[in-house]
């Protein structure tokens, strides 16, 4: 076992299928200083900056993709997608049905994602829910050193695309670049098993679309992904003292959702809270809710999540964002 | 029109003085996230705004504070903004990178390039509801890669609407060098829509105002668009605690802190042979280097630029930089509740 940063468990992961799969290529804006280490070691030739042009690279990686290289392609936050979002919804996410499943564009889309940094609505959006939308892309959201590494693994051998999202609270390298700037005046709540934790000696993929239980609980489910499943966590502990009992589901990929783990947890428990940094409307919150009652399931049902456009100001980005005071508040209505 | 290098030099230094003080709030942890500032960019934005009127409109992209400031925005408001406060100008929900402005019709965007559609859009609005009156682009070189911005000078050009595109160059895109990214001239990209292009050197003021006048009127008159290439630079970096500008400024000290990871990855087994991980070593300190040299020309301040046309009227130049001192001063201890 290692100790690893979570940014660094991905480089890290990545730099192993690098070594191994001369077809692994590494482009997106700022590459050579962002992924300084894999350029050193890898060269320009897969390691290679772009210009600000994100619908002609990520183009460019669908069809790269198709035609044999696996390109992992950076937008530098999730919020610049849009500029190049043709290339996923109407290609990347349709080659498989388009050639009657004879054909794919296995690429990996790498971008970070995700507030609690005061960086406003147009820079901290996660999006995952908007993406997973789209039949075709695969999205992966890891909350853990351990998984994030897991996960890029497996995102570099999955047959089809794969949206791959990195929470800037967790990344070290972002959180730096983007919020602190090294300031020692600034403070974020960056949940410490998220930024920084145990990772294998060597690598293995972790299933694309399997959910995680990681905590047991009898009285209620909650069900969440990246920063959400700390703030779970931490919630789980205050119900444990009021007499509470809290499971806590880290989904780890939205697309696939592993709805038979939801299932079997929110049945056990018979209480679901989903706590999504996302927003609210139309998103994973509410594609939980809707497999639940596909199942049958009697039991209560509540959500944590990010609603309307995120604010600037600290104090309000706070309240905006899911925390655990408000999933304890959310869990205490459901027993009540 | 005229060049009143003395009503041009007070608003750059209002600009300069706002954004140094910017700096002062950033550093105390009182300003989060990506903070842009326009410092060294003072000159463009003082030569295109002295030639704006009521009614005209902004397109502002990441670095919109000069702009505004010189456009009159009120300084309180503006540091509240900054702060996150409910009474700033965008009621602390929207940040330094989406500072809005409806009485000014300005509007800011840190969507790359974003600016380019936003002012064909007040343009094509102004071409019906406010005819004579025009919009401005604020964009950087990096943005002249991206595709809306593009096809917004498409747009702007097949019907005729009255924009001002604005390009500052500042050779970098965050931290790639532009010229490794860039194909072609960007003067000559933009002539080859069939609209007008003036160049002009960003801390030469008198150069910046001549370039404005000689296409601006024609875009007032139902000409169409046209294209302002200004070099000019960003001795702060991308933005405050950017990486790339504090490895340029102390190499040793932010070297020793990336070099370790850094060589154990170039010494891994695997990987590209000996000489490419060499040469891509190398292409990272000539990176520093570059940055280093674009960040620290003195001869490409403007507002220092402009100052020296002035300073034989010493007494008089003091008046005006005591006044705009404490303006500044005053609002930003206002919005801190020190007043």
């Amino acid at each position: 076992m290692r100790r690893m940063g979570f940014s660094e468990a991905i480089d890290d992961a990545l730099a192993s299928a690098m070594a191994e799969d001369e077809k692994i290529v590494v482009f997106g804006e700022d590459v050579h200083t962002i992924r300084r280490n894999l350029l050193v070691r890898f060269g320009e030739e897969r390691v290679r900056a772009t210009p600000i042009s994100e619908s002609a690279f990520v183009g460019a990686a669908v069809a790269a993709a198709m035609a044999g290289l696996r390109p992992v392609v950076e937008v530098m936050l999730v919020d610049f997608i849009g500029t190049a979002m043709d290339a996923l919804l109407n290609h990347a996410a349709k080659v498989d049905a388009f050639s009657g499943g004879k054909w794919s564009a296995p690429l990996v889309v790498r971008s970070a994602c995700g507030g609690g940094y005061g960086d406003g609505g147009q820079h901290e959006q996660c999006l995952w829910g908007w993406l997973a939308h789209i039949p075709g892309l695969a999205v992966a959201v890891p909350s853990t050193p351990a998984d994030a590494g897991g996960l890029m693994a497996a995102a570099l051998r999955h047959p089809g695309p794969v949206v791959y999202l990195e929470h800037k609270l967790l990344s070290e390298t972002w959180l730096e670049f983007l919020g602190k700037g090294g300031r020692k005046t600034v403070r974020f709540d960056v949940p410490a098993g998220g930024a920084c934790g145990r990772v294998p000696a060597r690598w293995t993929p972790i299933p694309i679309g399997k959910a995680a239980v990681v905590r047991d609980g009898a009285d209620v489910s909650l069900l969440s992904v990246v920063v959400g499943v700390h703030r779970c966590l931490q919630a789980a502990d205050a119900l444990q003292r009021k007499g509470v009992s809290a499971e806590v589901l880290d989904i780890r990929t939205v697309s696939p959702l592993d709805a038979e783990t939801i299932r079997e947890s929110a049945g056990r428990t018979g209480r679901v809270v989903v706590v999504d940094e996302d927003y609210e409307g139309f998103g994973l919150s509410g594609e939980v809710a809707a497999l639940l009652l596909e199942s049958e399931f009697r039991g209560r049902f509540a959500r944590v999540c990010t609603t309307g456009t995120i604010p600037y100001s600290r104090a309000l980005e706070d309240a905006t964002l899911p925390s655990t005071a408000r999933i304890v508040e959310a869990v205490e209505r459901l027993v009540r | 029109m005229d060049v009143d290098l003395w009503s041009l030099y007070r608003q750059m230094l209002r600009s300069r003085l706002v954004e140094t003080e910017v700096i002062r709030l950033w550093d105390h942890g009182l300003i989060s996230g990506e903070m842009h500032l326009g410092i060294g960019e003072e000159g463009v934005a003082a030569a295109v705004v002295s030639r704006m009127r009521d009614g005209d409109a902004m397109a502002l992209d990441h670095r919109g504070t000069p702009a505004l400031v010189m456009r009159g925005i009120d300084l309180v408001s503006l540091f509240k903004e900054l702060l996150g406060r409910p009474d700033g100008l965008c009621a602390g929900r929207g940040g330094h990178m989406h500072l809005f402005s409806r009485e000014l019709l300005a509007a800011s965007s840190g969507i790359v390039g974003a600016s380019g559609p936003a002012a064909a859009g007040f343009a094509l609005a102004a071409k019906r509801l406010r005819p004579g009156c025009i919009s401005v682009a604020f964009f950087g070189e990096g943005a002249m890669n991206e595709g809306m911005l593009m096809e917004s000078l498409t747009l702007a050009a097949v019907w005729k609407l009255p924009v001002l595109f604005v390009c500052k160059d500042n050779q970098l895109s965050i931290t790639t060098l532009s010229s490794t990214v860039t194909a072609g001239s960007l003067a000559s990209r933009a002539a080859s829509f069939g609209i007008p292009v003036a160049e002009a050197d960003g801390a030469d003021i008198e150069e910046l105002c001549r370039a404005v006048d000689g296409v601006i009127d024609r875009i007032r008159e139902g000409g169409g668009p046209a294209f302002l290439l200004a070099r000019c630079v960003r001795p702060q970096g991308h933005f405050l605690g950017d990486q790339l500008a504090r490895t340029a400024r102390r190499p040793v000290r932010e070297m020793a802190r990336i070099a370790g990871p850094l060589v154990a990855s170039a010494l891994r087994l695997k990987g590209a042979p000996a000489r490419q991980r060499a040469s891509s070593a190398a292409s990272i300190l000539s990176l520093v280097r570059r940055a280093g040299a674009l960040m620290s020309d003195a001869k490409a301040d403007p507002v220092a630029r402009t100052r020296r046309l002035l300073a034989g009227a010493a007494a008089r130049l003091r008046v005006l930089e005591t006044k705009a001192q404490e303006e500044v001063e005053s609002a930003a201890q206002i919005a801190l509740g020190e007043a």
